[in-house]
């Protein structure tokens, strides 16, 4: 048991950020357990990610810079972490549950026959080995307890934002090993013909505020234009782009939407939160016109500090929130905008 | 060509799921639904076949709950189900799964093309799409949003793929599998004759001896449940006028430290 690895994954030669929560959990497992914590860095870039991995705990790296990893792709990941797995069995596998780690780690733990959890909130390393986790089950509507048994490597994926990134020690390197790529590119059956970035907004799964919009978007009194094809869907579009977005903007947060707004065609279904969207735990979760469905509570609920602003004083939004504002978000929103950017200095 | 599509039956999603006094999860009189991200991939099926003059299959794995969430596929348009049970695969976690999943397809034999929904809701996982791709060795393709070519003669696929940075368009040789989101189609209602037709239909169950596999070892726990805290949040409506109320709101915020 060699080692704790922790996969740092990285975008168009830089480093995704949560995956210092990933270094953070696996710091506790790996001095628990009196191992290496090292870090596992693919692709564009990797020798100087792996620096700045280091920078935030870990005390070992595996790099390759391969051309065949740059931009992720399953197959050569998985081919060359399965590969490393095998020869140097780890005491774990951890990352931080991201779309591609979600796929990286699942598959190679599927080529070695190994455990995985995913979506963990909690963990702790028994005395016998084992690591025993607490995840969410049944869209977030209870509570899940389960052991990940010591025989092989544990792959171990986390919630976004539950774990805490440990403090950056910038004199801090690493022991830094390079290795070689598993498969050539004619082994690879996947080829990325093009890629467009999502428009500048603040990604939903690790945005620290979001401002949420549901179907209470519809009652914008902005007058629809007569060429309007559909005036309620034009009307909540335009709250969507001229009230919620300029809140965002103050709070540097992300735009989210009820599944009831993405139906109705208010906003695209990327922005979703809830059992068929997006699972999310802002610091600050504001929900405009959202009246709290049980479906929609699921994707928000452990959000730390829920704030309501919607006209039903009886909505079920309330009873999750810690404070609302009972009124019409078209008033409450613009006015809570001007008064954020005074007290912020953004005047 | 054939696809194949994987599916489950899960408490209806405006259930209210708990834990009972034996540590059991139940939702009540709550009807089981076809797993919600199921309805997406289920009529990516029926339109794969449908465009191709070909067979769509749906498999189910899991005791017998789950001939809710066949019968509702046959009744949408699926042109035949499969259960797969075996008591041995009682407490078995995702690896067990995807053996046994990755069996049935090459049981199967001319699979072209499998689909899954983006995760199960009630396992709350997509680990097992993943897994089960490895287990076949074919390429997969996740959070597919568009279909863009796929040519089942010349044994290629084209799709548009919706990550957290963008979109990207990404080309695979088939046979592969893909995973669905929700922008993907219109999931159709069953008709009437359909679903008189399914509560007809005879499934068959293929055991572990049909299929001839042998399962890994399992390294998971079977999980205990138990209830989310209890919120034991007051909530504080703000008072007096609206300026009175964000300028209150923004003081609390403060004080909370989230902003």
């Amino acid at each position: 048991m060699s080692a704790v690895y922790v996969w740092i994954e990285t975008f168009e030669g830089a480093a995704n950020p949560a995956s210092w929560e990933a270094l953070g959990a696996g710091r506790q497992l790996a001095d628990a357990a009196g191992v290496p914590l090292t870090a596992i860095v693919l692709g564009e870039n990797a020798g100087a990610i792996a620096n700045e991995a280091a920078q935030h705990g870990a005390e070992k790296a595996i790099v390759c810079e391969d051309a065949t990893l740059h931009g992720f792709r399953l197959e050569p990941y998985a081919a060359l972490l399965s590969h490393l797995v095998e020869s140097n069995q780890p005491k774990a596998v951890v990352a931080v549950g991201t779309n591609s780690a979600r796929e990286l780690l699942a598959a190679s733990a599927a080529d070695t026959n190994s455990g995985l959890l995913t979506e963990i909130t909690d963990m702790s390393l028994a005395s016998d080995g084992s690591v025993q986790v607490t995840r969410p089950a049944y869209a977030g509507k209870v509570i899940s307890e389960v052991t990940i048994d010591a025989a092989g490597t544990q792959f171990l994926l986390l919630r976004g934002r539950a774990f805490t990134p440990l403090d950056v020690d910038e004199s801090a390197t690493a022991d830094i090993t390079t290795v070689d790529a598993v498969l050539a590119e004619d082994e690879i059956a996947t080829k990325i013909e093009a890629f467009e970035a999502a428009s500048g907004t603040v990604n939903l799964s690790d945005a620290a505020i979001i401002v949420s919009g549901g179907r209470g978007m519809a009652n914008n009194p902005a007058e629809a234009p007569p060429d309007a094809e559909d005036p309620v869907v034009w009307k909540a579009k335009d709250g969507f782009a001229n009230t919620l977005t300029p809140l965002a903007n103050v709070l540097g947060a992300a735009i989210g939407a009820s599944r009831a707004a993405v139906d109705a065609g208010f906003i695209p279904y990327a922005h979703q939160v809830g059992q068929t969207g997006k699972t999310v735990s802002p610091d600050l979760y504001i929900a405009c016109g959202i009246s709290g469905a049980i479906q929609h509570q699921a994707g928000m609920r452990t959000s730390k500090i829920i704030v309501a602003i919607n006209k039903d004083a009886e909505a079920p939004i309330f009873k999750l929130a810690r404070f609302g504002i009972v009124g019409d978000l078209y008033e409450v929103v613009p006015a809570l905008t001007e008064e954020l950017k005074k007290r912020l200095g953004q005047q | 060509m054939h696809v194949v599509v994987f599916t489950r039956s899960t408490p209806d999603t405006a259930a209210k799921v708990e834990v009972d006094a034996n540590g059991q999860v139940t939702w009540g009189d709550a009807a089981t639904v076809v797993n919600p991200w199921d309805e997406y991939s289920l009529e990516e099926a029926i339109l794969q076949a449908q465009n191709n003059g070909g067979k769509s299959t749906v498999i189910a794995i899991g005791t017998e709950m789950h001939n809710d969430a066949l019968k509702h596929s046959l009744a949408m348009g699926l042109d035949a189900a499969i259960r797969v049970w075996d008591d041995a695969l009682e407490g078995t976690d995702s690896l067990a799964w995807a053996t046994v999943a990755a069996a049935a397809v090459n049981k199967l034999g001319d699979v072209d093309l499998v689909i899954f929904g983006k995760e199960s809701v009630d396992v709350g996982t997509d680990q097992h799409n993943y897994q089960t791709a490895r287990k076949l060795g074919w390429p997969m393709l996740s959070y597919v949003a568009q279909i863009l070519e796929v040519d089942y003669d010349a044994k290629t696929i084209k799709v548009e793929r919706m990550l957290e940075q963008g979109r990207q368009i990404v080309t695979s040789k088939l046979p592969a599998v893909i995973s669905v989101m929700k922008d993907i189609n219109e999931p159709r209602y069953p008709s009437f004759i359909g679903i008189r037709k399914a509560s007809k239909a005879e499934i068959p169950v293929w055991s572990l001896a049909d299929l001839g596999v042998d399962l890994p070892a399992t390294h998971t726990s079977t999980p205990t449940f138990k209830n989310l805290p209890k919120v034991d949040i007051q909530v504080e409506i703000m008072q007096g006028d609206i300026d009175e109320q964000v300028a209150t709101l923004v003081d609390r915020l403060l004080e909370e430290k989230v902003l």
